[in-house]
């Protein structure tokens, strides 16, 4: 496992998709390849993108593929769809809106299915975003599910978080007010072809106009243009993709990276004690059945969760 | 561990008849695969740089045009050109009895004519395609 890691670090893409596939299926030791790897993260730019489905988000991402190559820079991105809680399939269709980047060796494309996870992104997104980071990827975009307002897990990955908006949904705004304005680097009004555009663009801005930003950043609104006009619709998301790098500047100049990063590295402390201390534990209590004994001891209230789950504590952990 | 088979359905080629592989992709997913579905139009360069890059478990092609005595064989010769043996290539569409064997011959692992039932396809899948390691 720790060769797959190794080879990721050259880049090799066979090794890189197959080590975020066992990352995704949680293959016994892929944590070894990505201590392997970890040392050599940090370099790449994370952008994140939200907002509802059918907003654009996998054309615009498309698009900004071309802004970020025109400047030579390499682009990786993960694209996450959501898995059927009925079936555990999935139905990932966010690639047939970059196929023309197939054949661009500068450009590594994958899709993931949520696979049960709440929050709008995989598991994999963690370390899977440290992947693509050391097999040189400039910049990694990770496009979210864009379900709901409870949808801000990618805060915690990413650098530069893009919320699309559209005209004609109404309750746009409602989610900003509800939580999605605190998660935004960037607004992007997208869609400018639909009726309201201009309009959502207003209230947005007002919006703004009654925000605070601590940070000193005030997240800018970008009016990205119909993609039904290629020529316009390029040069808007090129534009978009200058108010990205400011924001990384930005980021850079006031030593707010590391705060960032922060975020990350809570969240991977908090996934990599789940799966050391409490996901044994689980199997254990499973595989031998008590799992089912508590079940069963509850539902006859014989005890009660907390008393069990202080059993189970000084059974398995060692003080 | 939670393994999953993940497919890839592509359209090659020019052809336009995409119903049938719409009708697959969900059928895919209601099977509990996971499915990336590129669409019509994709050459067999795409075809093979989503394949490796999606790594997945199996790619499934349709075509209805007639043109996959050309397309089919070039997806296998070129997954085998860029070193990948693993990942077993799947056809399907209106495809004549007399094409059948040469498909087989070029390294197709399975073809599905009209009237193929979606259980029938689900069935295969389950029985040969299992999650790699
Ligand atoms: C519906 C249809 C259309 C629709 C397509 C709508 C759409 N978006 O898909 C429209 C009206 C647009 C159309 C147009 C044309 N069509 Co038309 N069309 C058909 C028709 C009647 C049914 C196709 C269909 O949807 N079947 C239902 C789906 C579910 O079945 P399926 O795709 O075959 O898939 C099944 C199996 O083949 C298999 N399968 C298929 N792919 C795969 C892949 C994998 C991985 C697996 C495991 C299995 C698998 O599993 C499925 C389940 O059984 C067929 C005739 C026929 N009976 O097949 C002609 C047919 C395909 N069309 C034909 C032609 C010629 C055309 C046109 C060129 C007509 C013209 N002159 O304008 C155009 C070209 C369009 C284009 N851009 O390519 C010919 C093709 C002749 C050939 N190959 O030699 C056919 C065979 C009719 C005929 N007998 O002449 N068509
Ligand atoms: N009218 C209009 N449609 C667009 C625009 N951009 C994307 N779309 C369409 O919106 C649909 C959903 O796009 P997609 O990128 O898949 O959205 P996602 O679900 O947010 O990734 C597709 O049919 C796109 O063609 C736009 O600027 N104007
Ligand atoms: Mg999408």
């Amino acid at each position: 496992m720790e060769e797959l890691g190794k080879r990721a670090l050259t880049g090799d893409i066979r090794a890189v998709s197959r080590l975020i596939r066992n990352i995704e299926d949680q293959v016994p030791n892929t944590h070894e390849a990505i201590k392997h790897i970890f040392p050599f993260t940090g370099r790449a730019h994370v952008v994140g993108i939200t907002g509802a489905p059918g907003a654009g988000k996998s054309t615009l991402t498309d698009q900004l593929i071309c802004s970020i190559r025109a400047q030579n820079k390499t682009v990786g991105v993960m694209a996450v769809d959501p898995s059927s809680p009925f079936t555990g399939g999935a139905l990932l269709g966010d690639r047939i809106r970059m196929l023309r980047h197939a054949d661009d060796p500068g450009v590594f494309v994958r899709s993931l299915a949520t696979r049960g996870a709440m929050g709008g992104l995989s598991k994999a997104v963690g370390d899977g975003i440290h992947v693509l980071d050391v097999m040189g990827k400039d910049v990694i975009i990770v496009e979210t599910v864009g379900v709901g307002q409870q949808e801000v897990d990618i805060i915690n990955h990413a650098h530069t978080v893009l919320v699309v908006l559209v005209p004609g949904m109404g309750d746009e705004v409602q989610a900003i007010k509800a939580g999605l304005m605190e998660v935004a680097d960037i607004f992007i009004i997208n869609k400018a072809d639909r009726e309201g555009a201009r309009k959502l663009y207003k209230e947005t801005l007002s919006m703004m106009d009654m925000g605070k930003f601590p940070s000193g950043w005030r997240p800018p609104i970008v009016m990205v243009e119909s993609n039904m006009e290629p020529h316009t619709f390029a040069k808007s998301v090129d534009e978009l993709y200058e108010k990205i790098q400011e924001h990384y500047a930005f980021l850079k100049d006031r030593n707010l990276l590391q705060e960032r990063a922060q975020l990350k590295v809570q969240t991977e402390i908090n996934d990599a004690l789940r799966s050391a201390i409490l996901e044994p534990v689980l199997n254990k209590l499973i595989e031998s059945g008590e799992f089912d004994e508590m079940v069963q001891k509850l539902l006859k209230k014989e005890t009660d969760p907390y008393t069990l789950a202080d059993e189970v504590a000084a059974k398995y952990l060692v003080k | 561990m939670a393994k999953k088979i993940r497919i890839l359905l592509a359209k090659p080629g020019l052809d336009g008849h995409d119903r049938g592989a719409k009708v697959l992709a969900r059928c895919f997913r209601d099977a509990g695969f996971e499915v990336i579905y590129t669409g019509c139009h994709n050459t067999p360069e795409q075809i093979v740089n989503a394949a490796i890059q999606e790594d997945v478990d199996m790619v499934g092609l349709s075509c209805l045009s007639g043109a996959h005595t050309y397309l089919y064989p070039e997806v296998v010769k070129q997954l085998r050109d860029r070193g990948v043996t693993d990942i077993p290539v799947v056809g399907g569409g209106i495809i004549p009895d007399r094409d059948m064997q040469p498909l087989y011959d070029a390294g197709l692992k399975a073809l599905f004519t009209p009237g193929a039932t979606l259980d029938s396809i689900v069935d295969w899948i389950n029985t040969n395609i299992a999650a790699k390691e």
